[in-house]
Order: C-alpha cells, then sequence, then structure tokens
C-alpha cells in the first residue's frame, strides 16, 4: 500500500514512453484518486449526520431539514470538498493535455500501478492509459463535471442529503475516470459496472418515493443486459489473442480478425449491445427517460454528458474492431440514425421541460453513434465534446427554471408540477440569463451556424452520406436512407428545442399571479457555470472545422488557424482503423448521395435549421398552451408520441410480467410447494415413526411378555430349522 | 407298568397346569398348581431322581407354595373371584404364539438319542453312584466336592434374599 | 419315557408361558413364571438320564434360587400392593409412553 502511494505520487513506475519529445504523464493517479477521496470523505459526513440525524429524532427532536442551518460537516465541507477535488483533478488534467500537446505522441502512455489479475496465460494489470482519445474525454469529464459540482452547490443547497450526493457524484467521478482511462477491456469494465451503480444511486436519490427508487432499479437492470453484451464480446477478445489489454488487442486487430468475418462481426455487435444499454439506444433506452426522477444536475452529468456517453467512447476506442467489419459498422449506424429519429418524434410530443430533453439526449446520442458507426470516429467523439457541452448547459439550465418554479410553487403551496412546461411560460422576463444561454444551447443543437452543434452534427451527416458510397463500400443503398434519416431528425431537433424555448419563455406566464411574484433569477453560483457552458457550446466547434469547409465562408475564408485540428489529433488512435478502411473500401466519397459538396450541403442544412427555428417559433407562439391542470389529453396520433409509442408497456407484456409468472411459479410450485413439502415430508415421516413407536409401550406386563414369547419363537424357529 | 404311571401322572401334571391358568380364584390356582408339583415330584421318581422328588414336595410345593398362600391371605384376595383373565385380541394371539413354541418345542426335543427307555448313556453311572452312595449320598457327592463353591454362594444368595424380602415387606413406620 | 418326559415338560412350560401372558393377577402370573421353572426342572431331570448326575445337582440349585426369588418377588408384590391397592397389572402402566 505505502509502494503503491509513494508510486503514485512519483511520475509513473514502469511507463513506456514514446519516441520523439517524450510525453511524461503528471500525477495521473492522482487524478482518479482525488475524487474517490471526495467520496470517502463526503461518505463519512454522510453518515456522521445520518446518525446525528436519527439520534435526534429517537430522541424526541427534528430532523435537520432546511439546509443552510445546517452544521459545518453537513454543508460547508461537502461544499469545498466535492467541487474542490474536481478542480484539482482538472487542473492536473489539463497540465497533462498541455504536455501532450507539446510531445510527440504515436503510441500510449501506459502506468503501471499493480497487477490485478494473474492467472497463467491471462493478466490484468491496474493500469492507466493516457492516449489522445483518452486526455480528450478527461478533460470533458473532469471539466464539465467540476462545472456541474458548483451548479450542484446552489441547487442542492436545501437537500437533507447534501453531503450523500457529492459523496455519490465524486464516486461516479472516479469510475467514469476509470473508464475512460483504462488500459485494458476489463478495467474499462469496472468503471462500465461503476458508473452503473453511481447512475442508480443517484437516480434514486430521493429514494422514499417509490416511483423515483423505482427508476433507479429500472436504469440498472437494463444496463445489466448491456453487460452482458460487453462481457460476451470480452471473451471473444479473449479467445482470440489471449489478452485484454488495448496495447495488445487493437494493433494487432487487422492481422488476427478477417475483414467482415463472423467472428469480428459477433465481437462487435456484443460490444455494441452493451453500448446500447449504457448509451440508451433501441432496444434499451427506457431507462433514461425515467431516470429523469434523479436531481437535475445529475441528469446534466451522467445523462447527458459523460456515462452516456461511455458507449460511443467504447466504439471509438474499438475502432480498429470496428473497420474490420461492416455490418457491425452498419448495424451500429443503422440503430443511431433510427434511434436518433425515434426519440426524436416522442420529444415533439412531451411536456414535462426534462423529459424533452431526455429523448434529445437519446437522440443525439444515436447522431453519435451513427458518426463512429461511419467510420468518422472523430466526428463521433467530437459531437461527444459538443452535446456534453451545450446538453449539460440546457439540463442546467432547465434546473434552473425548474428552482425557480419549484420554489414559487412552495411559497404558494400549489402542488403543481413545477416541471411541465404549460405551467410556465414568459419566464425571460423573470431569468434573463438563463433565458440567453439556453437559447445559445438550442441554436447550438439545433445545428446552426457558427455554434458548436453545426460543426459537430453536420460532419457526421456528411460522414454517413460520404463513407456509405466510399468506392468499395457495401450497403450503399442502406447508407442513403441512414443519411436522409439523420437529415429528418435534424429538422426535428430544431423543432422540438424551439417548441421547447418558445413554451417556457416566451409568451404569457401561465404559472399564476401569486406564483410569479416568487419568480427569480438563478442564484450566481449557479448561472455562472451557465454561462461557462454558453462560452464553450458558442465556441467549442471552432476546434474541428472540416478542410472542405474552412476555404468557405463557413471556416472564415482558411483565416483561423485551427481546422481538423480533432480530426488530427486523434489520428494516432484511429490509425488502425482508418487503414483498414483505406485498404477494404477505398476512399470516401466526395459527394452526397444525391450529388453535391460539403460546403452546398452545409449550407443546405444551417438554412433549413434556422428556417424551422424561425417558422416553429411563430407556429408555437400561437398556440393556445393551458396550464396543466386544465389541458386535456392529446389524442390521436399525438396521444402515441405522448405515451413514447408504448414501448414501455410493450416490454412490460413481453418481458417483465412473464418473468414475474415464471417467479411466482418458482416460488409458489417449486419452492415452497415441492421442495418445502419435501423436507416437511421428512418431518412428518420420523413423526410416523415415533407413532409407531409408541404404540409397543402400553405399560403392561402381558404386553411386555408377549413380546418376549414371539422373540423366544423367532429364536426356536432359528435354531431347530 | 412304569409307563402307565407315567401317563397318569402327565396328564394329572397338565391338567394342574391348565388349573392354575384358568381357575377363577387365587387360591383355586394355588391348589391347582400344589397337584402339578406333586404330579411332576412322581415324574421325578419314576425318572429315579428320588431326592429330588423328595426336596420337590418338601421345599416347592411345602415351602414356596405356602409363602404364595401367606401372600395371597396377607393381601385379602381371596375373596372376590372376578375373573382376571385378559380376553379378546390377545388371548387368541397369546394361544397361536404359545401354540407355535409347543410345536416348535416338541419338533425339536422329540427324539434325543437313546430315547426309547429309562436308560441312556448316563443312567449306568447314576445307577451305580445311587447303588454306592445311597440316593441322597448320590446328589450329595458331587454337591459337596465338585460344587462345593456355588453352594455356598447359594447359601450367601438365601441370605440375600431374606434380607431383601425384609427390606422390601416391611411396614415403613 | 426320556423323549415323553421332555415333552411333557415342553407342555408345562407353553402352559406357563401362557398363564404368564392372559392373567392380569401379579402373583397367578408369578405363579406361572414358577410351573416355567417346574417344567425346566423335568426337562433337566429327564436329560440327567442321557448325561450324568450333573443335571440333578443343576435341578437342586434351581430350586433353591427359584425359592429365593419366589420370596423377594412376593416381597415386591406387596410393597406394590401397598401403593396401588390391587395387584391388578393393568393398573401398574407408568412406563406406558
Amino acid at each position: 500500500m505505502h509502494a503503491t502511494l509513494s508510486m503514485l505520487l512519483i511520475q509513473g513506475g514502469g511507463h513506456e514512453a514514446a519516441a520523439g519529445g517524450a510525453f511524461e504523464p503528471f500525477f495521473p493517479g492522482l487524478i482518479v484518486l482525488l475524487p474517490l477521496i471526495g467520496f470517502a470523505v463526503n461518505g463519512v459526513l454522510a453518515l456522521s449526520h445520518a446518525r446525528r440525524s436519527a439520534d435526534a429524532v429517537r430522541a424526541g427532536g427534528e430532523l435537520e431539514l432546511d439546509g443552510p442551518t445546517g452544521k459545518p460537516s453537513t454543508h460547508t465541507l461537502p461544499t469545498w470538498i466535492g467541487p474542490g477535488v474536481l478542480a484539482v483533478a482538472f487542473a492536473l488534467t489539463l497540465v497533462n493535455f498541455v504536455r501532450a500537446l507539446g510531445a510527440d505522441l504515436h503510441d500510449p502512455v501506459v502506468i503501471h500501478y499493480w497487477t490485478w489479475m494473474a492467472t497463467g496465460t491471462f493478466t490484468v494489470d491496474a493500469a492507466l492509459q493516457l492516449d489522445q482519445l483518452s486526455l480528450v474525454m478527461m478533460m470533458v469529464v473532469t471539466g464539465v463535471g467540476f462545472l456541474i459540482h458548483v451548479f450542484s452547490v446552489g441547487y442542492m443547497k436545501e437537500d437533507t442529503g447534501y453531503p450523500r450526493y457529492f459523496a455519490y457524484l465524486n464516486l461516479f467521478i472516479f469510475f467514469m475516470l476509470t473508464l475512460v482511462m483504462g488500459s485494458s477491456y476489463p478495467l474499462m469494465f469496472v468503471g462500465w459496472e461503476g458508473v452503473g451503480l453511481c447512475s442508480y444511486l443517484l437516480i434514486g436519490f430521493w429514494f422514499s418515493d417509490r416511483e423515483k427508487a423505482d427508476a433507479g432499479k429500472k436504469a440498472f437492470i437494463v444496463n445489466r443486459i448491456g453487460d452482458f453484451g460487453f462481457l460476451v464480446a470480452m471473451f471473444l477478445l479473449f479467445v482470440t489473442f489471449g489478452s485484454l489489454d488495448f496495447a495488445e488487442v487493437l494493433p494487432l486487430a487487422s492481422q488476427e480478425l478477417a475483414y467482415g468475418g463472423g467472428l469480428v462481426a459477433a465481437i462487435t455487435l456484443f460490444f455494441f449491445l452493451g453500448a446500447a444499454g449504457k448509451s440508451a439506444q433501441i432496444p434499451l433506452y427506457v431507462w433514461l427517460p425515467d431516470a429523469m426522477a434523479g436531481p437535475t444536475p445529475v441528469s446534466a452529468l451522467i445523462h447527458a454528458a459523460t456515462m452516456v456517453t461511455a458507449g460511443a467512447y467504447l466504439v471509438a476506442r474499438s475502432s480498429a474492431l470496428f473497420a474490420l467489419s461492416p455490418l457491425g459498422s452498419g448495424v451500429v449506424t443503422g440503430v443511431g440514425v433510427l434511434t436518433a429519429l425515434f426519440a426524436a418524434t416522442i420529444a415533439l410530443k412531451q411536456y414535462d421541460i426534462k423529459k424533452v430533453l431526455a429523448y434529445s439526449t437519446v437522440s443525439q446520442l444515436g447522431y453519435m453513434f451513427a458518426g463512429v458507426g461511419a467510420g468518422a470516429y472523430a466526428a463521433g467523439i467530437f459531437h461527444l465534446m459538443t452535446h456534453a457541452f451545450f446538453k449539460a448547459l440546457l439540463f442546467l439550465g432547465s434546473g434552473a427554471v425548474i428552482h425557480s418554479m419549484h420554489e414559487a410553487y412552495h411559497h404558494t403551496h400549489n402542488h403543481e408540477d413545477p416541471q411541465d412546461m404549460r405551467n410556465m411560460g414568459g419566464l425571460k422576463q423573470f431569468m434573463p440569463i438563463t433565458f440567453v444561454v439556453m437559447w445559445v444551447a438550442t441554436l447550438a443543437i439545433a445545428g446552426i451556424w457558427p455554434f458548436a452543434g453545426f460543426f459537430s452534427k453536420d460532419e457526421i451527416i456528411w460522414q454517413i452520406g460520404a463513407m456509405g458510397h466510399a468506392e468499395s463500400a457495401q450497403y450503399g443503398a442502406w447508407y442513403t436512407l441512414f443519411w436522409i434519416m439523420a437529415l429528418a431528425a435534424a429538422l426535428m431537433t430544431a423543432f422540438y428545442m424551439t417548441r421547447l424555448m418558445v413554451m417556457t419563455f416566451h409568451g404569457a406566464n401561465r404559472t399564476g399571479q401569486e406564483e410569479s411574484r416568487h419568480l427569480h433569477e438563478a442564484p450566481a453560483v449557479m448561472w455562472v457555470p451557465l454561462a461557462v457552458l454558453a462560452v464553450l457550446s458558442a465556441f467549442g466547434g471552432w476546434i474541428n472545422v472540416p478542410e472542405a469547409l474552412r476555404a468557405s465562408f463557413l471556416g472564415g475564408f482558411g483565416a483561423l488557424p485551427m481546422s481538423e485540428w480533432l480530426h488530427h489529433w486523434l489520428e494516432p488512435v484511429t490509425a488502425s482503423a482508418t487503414a483498414t478502411q483505406l485498404a477494404n473500401i477505398g476512399e470516401a466519397s466526395h459527394y452526397a448521395p444525391f450529388g453535391g459538396g460539403e460546403v452546398m450541403w452545409a449550407v443546405i442544412s444551417t438554412v433549413a435549421a434556422l428556417a424551422v427555428v424561425v417558422v416553429s417559433i411563430q407556429i408555437v407562439g400561437r398556440w393556445d398552451i393551458k396550464p396543466a391542470a386544465e389541458d386535456a389529453e392529446p389524442t390521436g396520433f399525438g396521444k402515441v408520441l405522448f405515451n413514447k409509442w408504448y414501448v414501455d408497456e410493450l416490454y412490460d407484456s413481453i418481458v417483465v410480467q412473464p418473468i414475474i409468472r415464471t417467479s411466482r411459479f418458482c416460488w409458489r410450485v417449486i419452492d415452497a410447494g415441492i421442495i418445502d413439502g419435501f423436507v416437511n415430508a421428512v418431518g412428518y415421516m420420523a413423526r410416523g415413526f415415533g407413532w409407531f413407536g409408541s404404540l409397543f409401550h402400553t405399560g403392561s406386563v402381558n404386553t411386555y411378555a408377549f413380546i418376549l414369547s414371539l422373540g423366544v419363537l423367532f429364536v426356536l424357529g432359528a435354531v431347530i430349522f | 407298568m412304569a409307563d402307565i404311571l407315567f401317563y397318569v401322572f402327565a396328564s394329572i401334571a397338565v391338567g394342574g397346569a391348565l388349573g392354575v391358568v384358568m381357575a377363577k380364584s387365587p387360591v383355586g390356582s394355588l391348589l391347582f398348581m400344589v397337584v402339578t408339583l406333586a404330579a411332576v415330584a412322581a415324574e421325578f421318581i419314576l425318572l429315579e431322581a428320588h431326592f429330588l422328588g423328595a426336596v420337590q414336595i418338601i421345599v416347592y410345593a411345602g415351602a414356596i407354595m405356602v409363602l404364595f398362600l401367606f401372600v395371597i391371605m396377607l393381601l385379602n384376595l381371596g375373596h372376590d373371584y372376578a375373573r382376571d383373565i385378559k380376553g379378546g385380541l390377545f388371548s387368541v394371539l397369546s394361544f397361536a404364539v404359545v401354540g407355535a413354541m409347543a410345536g416348535l418345542l416338541v419338533r425339536g426335543q422329540g427324539a434325543p438319542a437313546g430315547s426309547g427307555g429309562l436308560s441312556g448313556p448316563g443312567a449306568a453311572a447314576i445307577d451305580a453312584a445311587n447303588a454306592e452312595f445311597g440316593v441322597v449320598g448320590a446328589i450329595a457327592e458331587p454337591l459337596f466336592t465338585t460344587y462345593v463353591v456355588p453352594f455356598e454362594i447359594t447359601g450367601i444368595l438365601l441370605l440375600v434374599a431374606i434380607v431383601g424380602a425384609l427390606v422390601l415387606a416391611k411396614r415403613h413406620v | 419315557m426320556i423323549a415323553e418326559s421332555l415333552v411333557l415338560a415342553a407342555i408345562l412350560f407353553v402352559v406357563g408361558t401362557f398363564g404368564v401372558l392372559v392373567r392380569r393377577n401379579a402373583i397367578i402370573i408369578f405363579l406361572c413364571i414358577e410351573l416355567q421353572l417346574n417344567a425346566v426342572n423335568l426337562t433337566l431331570v429327564a436329560l440327567s438320564r442321557l448325561h450324568g448326575i450333573d443335571a440333578q445337582i443343576f435341578v437342586f440349585f434351581v430350586m433353591t434360587v427359584a425359592a429365593a426369588e419366589a420370596a423377594v418377588g412376593l416381597a415386591i408384590i406387596i410393597s406394590i400392593f401397598r401403593h396401588y391397592e390391587t395387584v391388578d397389572v393393568n393398573n401398574f402402566n407408568l412406563l406406558k409412553w
């Protein structure tokens, strides 16, 4: 333990440095360790707080319900420790990132800490891998994570579970960093499972409400189904390669696995099953809308920016494998665009502000998968990054709105739903900062130039068409269909996001006379992170302007210094995949499926999105929206969309009820009936034997003499015969 | 002649035994027992065990049965003559069991070697001892030489029995 | 005569057993046991014609012990009678389960 700690603090023990300007990691172990320490400290504080509250209640006192009167251990300490460890971790990550920028990094740097499992031929080390991809992910996780921690200080101020919240949040960051920094699939899986656990803990944070606890359970169970896929894929990889370290699997992938073969297709499809569970794709997306039961910052961090992107990260990390399987990649792309379209349709008719954002997340995740499935790994990761910015911003902004609405209803003891958009309206006069930043995010997600979402989403849609029609690509027709679906989903995205904004911020206020007096802007600790994220959403896209666009006016006529920077930055990681692609399907096409170059389609898409936004403002503005209590139920096709295409009910009847019935049968018939009956029968048999034996004990001498005589008879018989 | 006498006494003995079992009153049972004992004593004499025949009458019929009678009288059981034989299924079963026993015993003991008459291999020795020492002496001679230790122990046994009977039966005052 | 004696002894023994099994009076049961002993004595005496005088010595001892046993047994019955006021063995059922 002592040796490990000293190894952690010294820069790496046994790492393989690259050639050229060597990249020396700067305390990478500390990045992962600090959130864990934060979890431990906050956890102890939470336990002692819980014990004190329990003692107080038992002694006839009251629970410490309201936040600001809490003792220092309940509020001040977690406030500094929670975001504090994240700030330090982000700083360390930044140092590493800057160092990596300067160094010439061709191969990943792996830092071994200790050997976790060693069994004969198979070893797994507790080792961290720093390369371009993991550094990008680390920046996103710690950076956006830090901002969300700061936001939570304001949002969760009056919650009794304040220290517990930060403990779980820190634990989540620890596991997420393990996931993105792990150097082997098993270590990644540790992080994978850990973030699933933290998701469960945080979704069910207010577990005394049955529905919220059930939502947590649903998330975990659906995730497990995906984890099965991940495990099977790992088994297949082990059988093929004998090892599960990235450094030993990925460079050798193209040699060991045949292009388009069944084995690699199986591996990729099983990995995608795992990714579908974690990143909420069809058919395992059903947990994400329910996960909105958790606190809003949790939804922002886990279900927008980081955990749900783990699936896209997995596919990008395993790009060497996915490039070898056109079937696997095609399925990933297809399911991705289908999910994007499907979720967008549902979002059109939801009234809960968080549910709209949840389905929007599912939809955008579909885009990420479509990107990495089509072979545009850099584009997928780029969209992951920009999505983290604007989706976190949207969630946090909606959190500020809900916070304000909640306070308003609290003052008037109203029991209406503070999250229902039909109860909002005209909030721009009460919450101007939130209004502005959320419009920035909306324009970003709609893909309007020059905001971040434009560059990333556009790149993905372009690549779906381009890669699908590469020189010798298979499934060309399918990719055309995918391209059309992606475009349709993009337009729907613009519409439902505008609908959200108009219903929430524009028009007349529907909250009520009394309540509207209490609506106000969020405190500084909450709107400052929003502002930071808004800046990132506005300008974050400029780090990866495609070459073709750079020369046009969209890219500033080539005046800007960064061009396809992220693409080049990630090249060492995706090199193997790119080589496979060039070898087997040739160069990507330079024209979209129906003709036209990249610039033309970029212009078309941004103009179309802008048009949808403008028109939607007019349309939605003219709707007669009633507050939720007075509104009628949706009818017709709208009803189907409002009820999420009845997918949950379908799953219930196909999967859940049969399992319940089988379990009940096993319980009542097999366990209680047969097995217990068996055991009871043995008892009854013993009693029966006892009863039979008791018949001989009559207490009468004559009977005893009779039995004696029988014995004598028996002996006589034995002797004489 | 000896055979006829044998069968006469045998039937008396069996009749007496049946009387013991079937008699209503305890005293009646006892008297039938005395009859049986006498018949058996006669059998002893017919089998040339004269001393034992005498001892049978004196000790068994004269002392032990009297003892029984004393106890019956002491407990005042001579009065109510309620039948105290068990009836029903149990007696039938018992009858069957003892019948089987009888069959087996008779079968087993039916034909020992040289059983046709009175004499056998050991008879000659007994007759010789009878002639030499007299009837009593024939028993006394092995009793006081070869079997003197059991003889003495039997004395002690009788002493113990007397003490035990005294202790058990005395009134606790 | 030896064989017939043996048969007679067998019959006496069996009758004694029957008495033990069916009589309810404790003293009569005891009496039937004495009958059984007598049957055994008869067997021994008959067999002494075959095997020598030792069998008759044995009978001697049997009689002695029977006397001692009768004395002690009757003493026990007397002390039981003091407690139960009867010698009906159906009443002595403390060993009943």
